[in-house]
């Protein structure tokens, strides 16, 4: 039988009139679509591998490349569609299971696009954030009920009774999500975390451990302690702002990590503590974690081992569930929860799990925050949403629905050059991001790397305070869990209901 | 004193090997400045004041260091290679050079191109006198070519 | 619209109101005729559009001084019936009666008005919350569960009279000339919309709580969210209602005095904080903004909170509502406008505009 080739998802195409034959696509591109016959003079592309992440189109000093979508198609069919199609046909040449980066691509009701903010009129004035004070700073970690204190009304001021739990503060509600060194480049790392302090949040270590060079910056870091323990050891936890425990993840509920030993190179090796050349495998449990009371043994023997003063936190996926195991987590006495969405990034997963498992962070947050209210524990644990957000506006709904704060992943990515082409897990990413192949990750100057993510955290911040200071709200703390600030388009009932908002025309 | 010049830097980790360095060099110095036209008219390509070298993972782009005790400068016969005095530059006259190739063989860095068909030297960097601001830096996608002030800081374009 | 219809949409939903308030208080506890909050809250017609008015006296029922006063509306004697037979369960009733009122032609559809002089049955133990508590559950069962009945009013010593109109009208209706009182506040509205229920016009109270409020708060739904989860449940949809249950979970429950709960409402700003020179006081006022930020009010208010020992005044972090401040001897004035003040008070000692955010804080003297 006739063999199928791979899909040729994009095409590369070359205007004669521009190109100057500079060979700068033929230089850069990691997947050896370009390439230059010396002797005719000809550059020519083979379109099959391209993946889309048009490094090339904007290396190109005259504008002669553009990445087009292939338009070659299989007969148009609401079932089988192309991407159906050669998902078999990859799968009955490799017998695999196919793997797929970054966040879910399937069309899922995305809930933000049917949420809508309020804004004051004549009753309630709006407030010029260029003028006028917003505040966004927030702080991460358990709330007590009430305040304790002595020798009210004197001169001498109050004195706190005790100290309360530990809590990070942040200048803006939003922070970098868990990524590896591994999963990404000690440069993207770097970015990262510079632009985190520049700025005042937190960046985190995903299950990578932390590099030597990254220690500048740990006064900023969440540090993950996942199922495989990697690079965890005392100086970690002690170099923390917080830590977190890695259950599970948005983009691959229930499932472990693998980074293939010829990723651990000798800096991942000793990042990570194992072996170089050996395969990085995180189980899909902890497997000292089979119930919530081992999960508070762990919570605790943290909490010993960094002697209370850091807040400790556990990261679950959102699942069906959620709510009440958040209640349990809260119970459990962790000082925090992350919250990944169905819409959660990765930088490798199997595409059948990443594209159908988990539920959407909108409906997720909304059910958390609900029930830690309902049972009168809201203020025991803060609340932090992860899993898609593309735009300040995102933000600010997570947050009015419940969320003390959000993670991003894949937008802190595209700062760094990211063009979400999914290819993460190849670990040939041009841009030199998800790759540890020094040949790539030498492209991300973290200098500019690190002024970029600043800028989009800058960007996003000053966004929230114009939206905050609309609604007529001068400090983050009076929007979040504020749902009369939310209303619903085009949603039903039941739908409403879970988010807790009223739908768009009706009044307060 | 003479002014010392500002200088270019190269930071070789982050240097991506795509030599559009070369490509903006070409354009600054032709005459239309024109990447397009500079490439396709039909007047010759200039040769890049730079010289771009590369071993395995590794790649740099190198110009004339415009040395502070230049030995082109101190060694050349007829004046044609010489230091400005307003900026320091190191600049080199083409009427003046009669070929000799004497600043080839000092240059520290190997960074002096030979023009064998005239017999001259072709292409130094000039740290883009015409223009304001060099061009391989002004364009380096990763900013692995950085221009610094003569206190080592660096400058930004304007 | 039927009245009904009307009352409901205002049960179920929040009406944003632009207002006039006024307050009188004399620190002595001497007490004095509403009269005075009468024609100062008159005189801010411009405040009002006659869509509801109301007061707060503290002081007026000495002979019942240590009994709970219920002032409860009813739309039907079934709804009493009910209610009445509930309060009997848990109380023991000294006393009951209509509220006297009298006959105002422009007040087109007035409830049935009572009020009962209770004690509770089995007692609690003294200085303990549980007597309040048990107070507060009541008050809030007869307006979740009871169709047709509202409690308005249930502190002790003290009383509010409101209702669908303007407040001169409200005034002759309830007679509010005749009674005594050492703190008045008064309440004249604008709501933005036709309203029909008398339970939605304000003062709002719980036990001797009661809240005059002028603004509209952007972080309503917050406020009503941490109030529940600190086991309050909103019933009336007002802002009032939040504001009152603020002031008790605070006051009340966490006991905070009116300077701390002023500085977690309109909570300084992070900036002002870093200035604080103390290192301690710096590290307090960052714990208490910690710690109840969802108790933090945005948006603009000024609002005349008043109990059987103080009357406070406060506004917003930036000042967006009108209050102005007045003394004169014993007397303390509160107002939106100077002028609700001079029409009663000619000569005070002192006029001021308090500061954003900064308390206006008169105590019983003794």
């Amino acid at each position: 039988m006739a063999r199928a080739k791979s899909a040729c998802e994009f095409v590369a195409e070359r205007d004669e009139s521009r190109c100057v034959k500079c060979q700068a696509c033929v230089r850069v591109c990691a997947n050896d679509v370009h390439s230059y016959d010396g002797d005719t003079g000809a550059l020519f592309s083979d379109y099959s591998k391209c993946a889309g992440c048009h490094f090339c189109e904007d290396i190109c000093p005259t504008g002669a490349l553009t990445i087009r979508r292939n338009l070659s198609d299989t007969r148009e069919n609401a079932n089988w569609t192309k991407d159906y199609i050669y998902k078999i046909i990859r799968q009955s040449e490799n017998g695999g299971v196919l793997l797929t980066g970054m966040g879910n691509d399937r069309p899922y009701r995305n809930y933000f696009e049917h949420i809508v903010l309020n804004a004051s009129q004549v009753t309630n004035p709006s407030i010029d954030p260029l003028r006028e004070p917003m505040e966004l700073k927030t702080f991460i970690g358990r709330k007590p009920d009430r305040i304790e204190f002595s020798g009210a009304g004197k001169s001498g001021g109050h004195v706190l009774k005790q100290k309360i739990p530990p809590q990070i503060e942040l200048e803006s509600p939003i922070m970098f999500s868990a990524m590896s060194f591994g999963s990404i480049s000690l440069n993207a790392c770097k970015s990262l975390a510079k632009a985190a302090c520049d700025f005042g949040v937190c960046w985190n270590t995903g299950e990578g451990g932390l590099h030597s060079e990254l220690y500048p910056y740990s006064d900023r870091v969440i540090v993950q302690i996942a199922s495989g323990r990697f690079g965890v050891n005392p100086d970690y936890l002690q170099r923390a702002a917080a830590l977190e425990i890695k259950v599970g993840q948005g983009a691959k509920p229930g499932i472990g990590g693998h980074l293939p030993g010829e990723k651990v190179s000798e800096e991942i090796s000793i990042t990570r503590m194992i072996p170089a050349g050996t395969d990085a495998l995180s189980p899909a449990p902890h497997h000292d974690i089979y119930s919530i009371e081992d999960l508070r043994q762990l919570i605790f023997a943290l909490k010993e081992a960094t002697g209370y003063v850091k807040p400790v936190g556990v990261k679950i996926a959102a699942v069906h569930n959620v709510a009440p195991i958040a209640s349990g987590i809260v119970r459990a006495g962790a000082d925090f929860i992350t919250v990944d969405g169905i819409r959660g990034g990765t930088g490798a997963a199997p595409a059948a799990i990443r594209d159908n498992v988990g539920i959407p962070i909108e409906l997720a947050v909304a059910a958390v925050d609900q029930r830690l209210r309902e049972e009168g524990i809201r203020n025991q644990a803060s609340l932090i949403a992860a899993g898609g957000f593309r735009t300040s506006a995102d933000i600010v709904k997570a947050i009015a629905l419940g969320a003390d704060a959000v993670y991003i992943g894949t937008s802190a990515l595209i700062s760094l050059g990211c063009h979400v082409c999914q290819k993460c897990y190849t670990g040939k990413c041009n841009w030199g991001i998800a790759t540890q192949d020094p040949y790539l990750t030498r492209r991300l100057n973290p200098e500019i790397g690190a002024r970029r993510a600043y800028n989009l955290l800058r960007a996003w911040s000053l966004e929230i305070k114009e939206m905050l200071g609309g609604m007529g709200i001068n400090a983050v703390e009076s929007l979040r869990g504020n749902r009369e600030q939310l209303r619903g388009v085009g949603l039903s009932e039941l739908e409403l209901k879970i988010l807790g908002i009223k739908h768009a025309g009706e009044s307060w | 004193m003479e002014r010392k010049a500002k200088k270019i830097v190269i930071k070789e980790n982050y240097c991506i090997g795509c030599r559009l360095c070369e490509v903006y060099c070409i354009t600054q110095h032709s005459k239309s400045k024109d990447i397009i036209k500079t490439y396709k008219g039909k007047g010759p390509v200039p040769v890049s004041g730079i010289c771009f070298e590369e071993k395995g993972s590794v790649s740099f782009a190198i110009q004339c260091r415009h040395c502070d005790d230049a030995p082109c400068v101190e060694n050349c016969l007829t004046g044609a290679m010489y230091r400005d005095k307003e900026t320091g530059r190191v600049l080199h006259n083409r009427e003046k050079c009669v070929g000799c190739w004497m600043c080839v063989m000092l240059c520290p860095f190997g960074v002096i191109k030979i023009d064998r068909a005239e017999k001259k030297v072709v292409s130094k960097c000039d740290l883009c006198i015409d223009g304001a601001f060099p061009a391989c830096v002004e364009h380096c996608p990763n900013e692995a070519i950085c221009l610094v002030d003569e206190d080592g800081k660096k400058i930004e374009k304007t | 619209m039927e009245y009904g219809q009307l009352k409901e949409r205002e049960r179920s939903g929040r009406v944003p109101s632009g207002c006039g308030v006024s307050g009188i208080m004399n620190r002595t506890g001497k007490v004095f005729s509403g009269d005075g909050i009468l024609a100062s809250i008159c005189s801010m017609t411009e405040r009002g559009n006659g869509l509801g008015s109301g007061y707060a006296g503290y002081g007026i029922y000495p002979e019942y001084a240590d009994n709970w006063c219920f002032h409860i509306m009813y739309d039907e004697r079934k709804a009493r019936e009910l209610v009445e037979e509930y309060i009997e369960s848990r109380f023991e009733v000294v006393n009951e009666e209509p509220i006297p009122t009298r006959k105002v032609d422009a007040l087109k559809y007035v409830p049935l008005l009572f009020r009962y002089f209770l004690n509770v049955k089995n007692g609690f133990a003294p200085e303990s919350a549980a007597e309040e508590d048990y107070v507060i559950k009541t008050a809030m069962d007869i307006n979740r569960n009871f169709k047709g009945a509202c409690v308005f009013s249930s502190g002790k010593n003290m009383g509010i009279f409101k209702g669908v109109g303007n407040p001169g009208e409200i005034g002759e209706f309830y007679r509010i000339e005749d009674y005594k009182g050492y703190i008045w506040t008064a309440h004249n509205r604008f709501p933005t919309n036709t309203v029909g229920w008398w339970g939605g016009a304000h003062p709002f109270g719980i036990l001797d709580w009661s809240v005059v409020h002028n603004g509209e708060i952007s972080s309503y739904g917050i406020n009503r969210r941490y109030l529940e989860n600190a086991g309050y449940y909103c019933t009336f949809f007002t802002d009032t209602e939040v504001i009152t249950y603020l002031f008790d979970l605070l006051g009340r429950k966490h006991k905070l005095d009116f300077e701390l709960i002023g500085k977690i409402l309109a909570a300084p700003f992070w900036s002002e904080i870093e200035r604080e020179k103390d290192e301690r006081n710096r590290e307090f006022l960052k714990t208490l903004r910690i710690i109840y930020s969802s108790a933090l009010i945005n948006g603009p208010f000024a609002i005349i909170v008043a109990n059987s020992t103080a009357m406070v005044g406060l506004n917003d972090r930036i000042k967006l509502r009108p209050l102005v401040a007045a003394e004169k001897g014993e007397f303390i004035y509160l107002a939106s406008e100077e002028s609700a003040i001079r029409l009663i008070c000619e000569n005070p000692d002192n006029v001021w505009m308090p500061d954003a955010g900064q308390p206006v804080i008169a105590k019983l003297k003794g």
